[in-house]
């Protein structure tokens, strides 16, 4: 079994839906299930993160592989198994994911108003997606749960979400859905070769390299688009502006960290020589990511908007990190991921509090709040000031360790990938004194109330652990050390038993992909 | 001969027979109760598959195996959804007679007799019988000019494809020497030494069936006779039919045609990528849902012949799994269908959809999971459709297959997606009239089984292995 001593990830990935369930079932006028709705499921998601919590406190921080195994037979002929499990490197996402959904849940009480079951239903039916694709340790769950994340998220944008919300939700699907099946299709191709989907397995599977160059280019059509990567992340400005908050939260919080910890599960520790033939490719496109989203977030007028491509720029940090291939770039990337969850989650709150009063989110109609509201306004400034990478705040830990892992790779890398520092640090500050500072001119904003208690209480839980993962890192990154080391070390180990394959012939067409699974093993044991 | 194999036919045909009687002697009022009789011969038949013994029968001529019985079963079960949903329909548009269920079940007979055959001649005489019925139901609504239109269309053209195929068979008899399936194929087994006689001939047997599942570029009839037929009509040539033909068509190819692979392959993969790109592309600007599920299906035939094209074990056992999914959640999409009607009045355009999670949320909610299923979104049971046609495609190397399958099944997602849209984002229609129980029940069973399909995905899994060893044992 495992150290819980019970199925906790399958209770854990699937008790929202049990949620789900009661809320559906629930009879009466819709004004009483409006209300037990929400109470249900903010229930249910409390209960889930406090199951979680229980993952922080067994997780054995010493230990590299996974930990809390399920394994279930559920297709045995074709090698497919509902596997479930957690390692250093997924158990803080599984964490990060319950945190935010109870916070999500809260942040929309009041604000959606038409169809609240069917919100607090497709909100639950998220979080079970979110949960286990960070839990799943056979391929086939992993991309059920992956593409079902679509799902919940379409209905999400398309019905609660602004003007434009058809566009943004249809932009979102597509996007992802394109990128994902050519996923499936190097899903299908590993899944042959080795003869099972078990993650286990194939992370201990030597592709040939020849396939590994074209299954990296499948893996990174899904991943680029879900983290986003440049040029591929045009959906994401889109989706985060029609969003409602919560959904922004969830969007900017989990689904992006779907995309870096597919490369970091999949990609790098998989195809470790196409990674590396790789890895110049994905530097580059994160450089361009980091200044050139930047840039355009220096020029918005929406301030979901300029949030949206804040969070493309900080994702570009995190693929630079991840393919360093040391211990500080990939830890630095993990870290990056954490905060950017709680920053940017809670700065889409922090948009959505003067949204549900003022119902825009035009930096121009902005101004001067800290008169009325120096409570949101010092919550806000932190969030800022974690998003730009104070020292002392979550984000700074992250950048840190990410520009000291590229700075031994090259030392370019570092500089333009640490350039989005400064420009992070220009429009941030600016949307800031924008919205914050000044004089209170307008005559709408002269009546205009700070944080309801329903709100403290909201961030109460994201200042804190922005403060907490600022001051004392340890306590996190102790949980991932040991896992990206032994990746690293694999990494190294196969990089330098590969060097001997890889002076095969260059990547061949369609034929050369599919390589007999002996092949394969006699690679494998070449590298033993 | 052991004729006791051919049991449920036998019993089917009398059951058959006897509820015709039964109709024409109580003439008033008996359409509810030929009905409910047919439902319940094709529920005996089915026990009957189930419980009868394995072999051949007639000389090899009627099969009695894993394939058939799989097939059957999938057959019996949509035909007697499309009886259950068709009672509602029927009164109200006034083509209640008892007709209707008697023609459902000799249909079925005839497609009983195709997924049996074992011999080029049971194979067309179960072919004509499935189809002469097929053709009459089509044109039920008869003082309606679009079932008309519709019947008639429907009846030229598949008897032109009924030729095509005689032809053929005429061809592969003449140059192999046998009707036998299994003669053929040991008359067959030294590619290089094929005539070209017997190459033509197989080229017209692929044309007879690409028409009848309905294949680009044969693919004419079915946007007509999905629109102009009754409902119910549509609801049931969407499903049993098309598991019947496709059953029947993989076992033709990879039986007697098994070892002349290299020669019809090509074939089949350009039929299955112009049907995926046509179904995908075609649907887009549809206003009529009937008119778009027809062109969903021609997509949704394109997959299935990926896995046809792998001639292979993995291409069989893919093609059976995306069948059973198939017909459910066709059925339960057009259980919503029947469903659509306002005042009276059948509606059918997409756009009367419009609100529907507003005013029925349920009925809603269930066409949002036949929808994604169709799109092929997990955890639905339309993902693993598609999941074993793309793992048959990746094993057996035709990655041209797969890569365009897996991008048709993107632009195919915004059409689904645009129903969606249309139920859930859009403002809201006037809602619909109460809908009958029987739709309601069908309805959610086949939601429930769409939904619910990935915990438990093994006995279709493993029975589909079992059909797929009878020919690659």
């Amino acid at each position: 079994m495992n150290q819980a001593g019970f199925p906790l990830l399958s209770l854990i990935t699937w008790l929202p839906l049990v949620g789900g369930a009661a809320i559906l079932s629930m009879r009466g006028d819709e004004e009483v299930i409006a209300t037990n709705a929400r109470w249900a499921a903010l229930w249910t998601s409390l209960i889930v993160f406090a199951l979680s919590l229980l993952l922080w406190s067994e997780f054995d921080r010493g230990e590299a592989g996974f930990q809390f195994v399920e394994n279930v037979p559920w297709l045995p002929e074709f090698g497919v198994g509902y596997r479930m499990g957690v390692d250093g490197i997924s158990v803080l996402f599984v964490l990060l994911s319950t945190l935010l959904t109870p916070i999500c849940i809260l942040a929309s009480w009041e604000a959606v108003r038409r169809n609240v079951r069917e919100y607090m239903l497709v909100f639950l039916v998220l979080e079970t997606m979110m949960v286990g694709t960070f839990c799943a340790l056979d391929f086939v769950v992993f991309y059920m749960f992956f593409e079902g994340v679509l799902i919940p998220m379409y209905l999400i944008i398309g019905i609660w979400g602004g003007p434009r919300r058809v566009y943004s939700a249809f932009k979102f699907f597509l996007y992802t859905l394109a990128g994902s099946v050519l996923m499936l299709l190097a899903l299908l191709a590993m899944w042959h070769s080795a003869g099972t989907a078990d993650i286990t397995v194939l992370l201990r599977t030597q592709f040939p390299t020849n396939m590994q160059y074209w299954l990296f280019l499948a893996f990174l059509a899904s991943f680029a688009v879900k983290v986003p990567m440049w040029p591929v992340h045009t959906w994401l400005p889109d989706a985060h502006v029609e969003a409602p908050t919560a959904g922004s939260v969830i969007l900017a919080g989990v689904l992006l960290k779907m995309g870096a910890y597919g490369f970091l599960r999949f990609s790098v520790p998989m195809l470790p020589q196409a990674s590396a033939y790789f890895a110049p490719l994905i530097f580059a496109l994160s450089v361009v990511a980091v200044i050139y989203t930047s840039l355009v977030a220096l020029a918005q007028t929406d301030m979901k908007k300029l949030i949206a491509y804040s969070s493309v720029a900080h994702m570009g940090v995190v693929t630079i990190g991840i393919f360093t291939f040391n211990t500080q770039g990939i830890d630095g990337a993990l870290f990056q991921m954490l905060s950017h969850g709680i920053v940017s989650g809670a700065l889409f709150l922090c948009v959505g509090v003067i949204y549900d009063r003022m119902h825009t989110r035009e930096i121009a109609r902005y101004g001067g709040l800290a008169e009325r509201m120096p409570a949101y306004a010092t919550t806000f400034m932190l969030f800022t000031l974690a998003s730009v990478g104070l020292p002392g705040t979550a984000g700074f830990v992250g950048e840190i360790l990410v520009l000291l892992g590229s700075f031994r790779v090259n030392f370019w890398l570092a500089l333009l990938g640490s350039s989005g520092m400064i420009l992070g640090a220009a429009y941030m500050l600016y949307l800031y004194r924008r919205v914050i500072f000044g004089r209170l001119t307008r005559a709408d904003l002269q009546s205009i109330l700070d944080l309801s208690p329903r709100e403290i209480a909201v961030f109460a839980p994201l200042v804190l652990l922005t403060l907490w993962m600022g001051v004392y890192p340890s306590s996190f990154t102790h949980f991932f050390e040991n896992s990206v080391s032994a990746m690293v070390v694999q990494h190294r180990a196969a990089i330098e038993g590969g060097s001997r394959l890889a002076e095969q012939a260059p990547p061949r067409l369609i034929s050369g992909m599919i390589t007999p699974v002996a092949q394969s093993h006699a690679a494998q044991s070449m590298v033993r | 001969m052991n004729w006791f194999l051919a049991l449920p036919e036998i019993v089917l045909a009398v059951s058959g027979m006897g509820i015709l009687l039964l109709g024409v002697i109580k003439r008033e009022g008996a359409t509810q109760l030929c009905s409910m009789l047919t439902i319940a011969a094709f529920v005996l038949c089915a026990v009957l598959v189930v419980g009868n013994s394995l072999g051949s029968a007639f000389e090899g001529q009627f099969l009695a195996d894993p394939i058939s019985v799989f097939a059957k079963l999938l057959i019996f079960a949509a035909a007697a959804f499309s009886v259950l949903m068709s009672l509602d329909f029927n009164e109200r548009a006034h083509i209640a007679r008892f007709e209707f269920p008697v023609l459902v079940l000799f249909a079925s007979l005839g497609m009983t007799m195709m997924v049996s055959a074992g011999n080029m001649m049971s194979l067309y005489l179960g072919l004509e019988l499935q189809s002469l019925s097929i053709y009459v139901l089509a044109a039920f609504a008869r003082d309606d000019l679009r079932s008309a239109e519709a019947g008639l269309k429907y009846f030229v053209l598949g008897a032109l494809a009924s030729g095509l195929l005689l032809y053929g068979i005429s061809l592969v008899y003449g140059f192999s020497g046998s009707m036998d399936f299994g003669g053929i194929a040991r008359s067959l087994t030294d590619p290089a030494g094929v005539s070209p006689g017997v190459i033509v001939g197989i080229v017209f047997i692929i044309t007879g069936l690409a028409f009848k599942v309905a294949a680009v570029p044969f693919h004419m009839w079915t946007p007509d006779v999905y629109e102009g037929a009754p409902t119910p009509v549509t609801a049931f040539f969407g499903t049993a039919p098309k598991v019947a033909a496709v059953v029947l068509f993989a076992r033709v190819m990879m039986g007697p045609f098994g070892h002349v692979l290299a020669q019809w392959q090509m074939l089949i993969e350009i039929i299955s990528i112009a049907s995926m790109i046509l179904g995908a592309l075609a649907a887009i600007g549809q206003t009529n849902i009937k008119r778009l599920m027809a062109y969903s299906s021609i997509g949704h035939m394109g997959y299935v012949l990926i896995g046809i094209a792998c001639g292979n074990a993995a291409g069989f056992r893919s093609v059976l799994i995306y069948l059973v999914v198939y017909v459910f959640m066709n059925l339960g999409a057009f259980a919503v269908i029947l469903a659509m009607r306002r005042r009276g009045e059948a509606v059918e355009s997409i756009a009367d959809l419009a609100g529907l999670g507003r005013t029925d949320p349920a009925l809603a909610l269930a066409m949002t999971v036949f929808m994604f299923s169709m799109a092929g979104i997990p955890p639905l049971s339309g993902f693993f459709g598609k999941l074993y046609v793309f793992l048959a495609a990746v094993q057996s190397g035709l990655w041209g297959l797969a890569i365009i399958g897996v991008l048709t099944s993107v632009i195919g997602a915004f059409y689904y997606l645009r129903i969606i849209k249309v139920m859930y984002f859009d403002d809201a229609a006037p809602a619909f009239d109460r809908r009958a129980p029987s739709l309601s029940l069908a309805a959610a069973a086949m939601g429930l089984f769409t939904t619910f399909f990935f915990v438990l995905p093994a006995p279709v899994m493993n029975a589909a292995q079992a059909a797929a060893k009878v020919l690659f044992g």
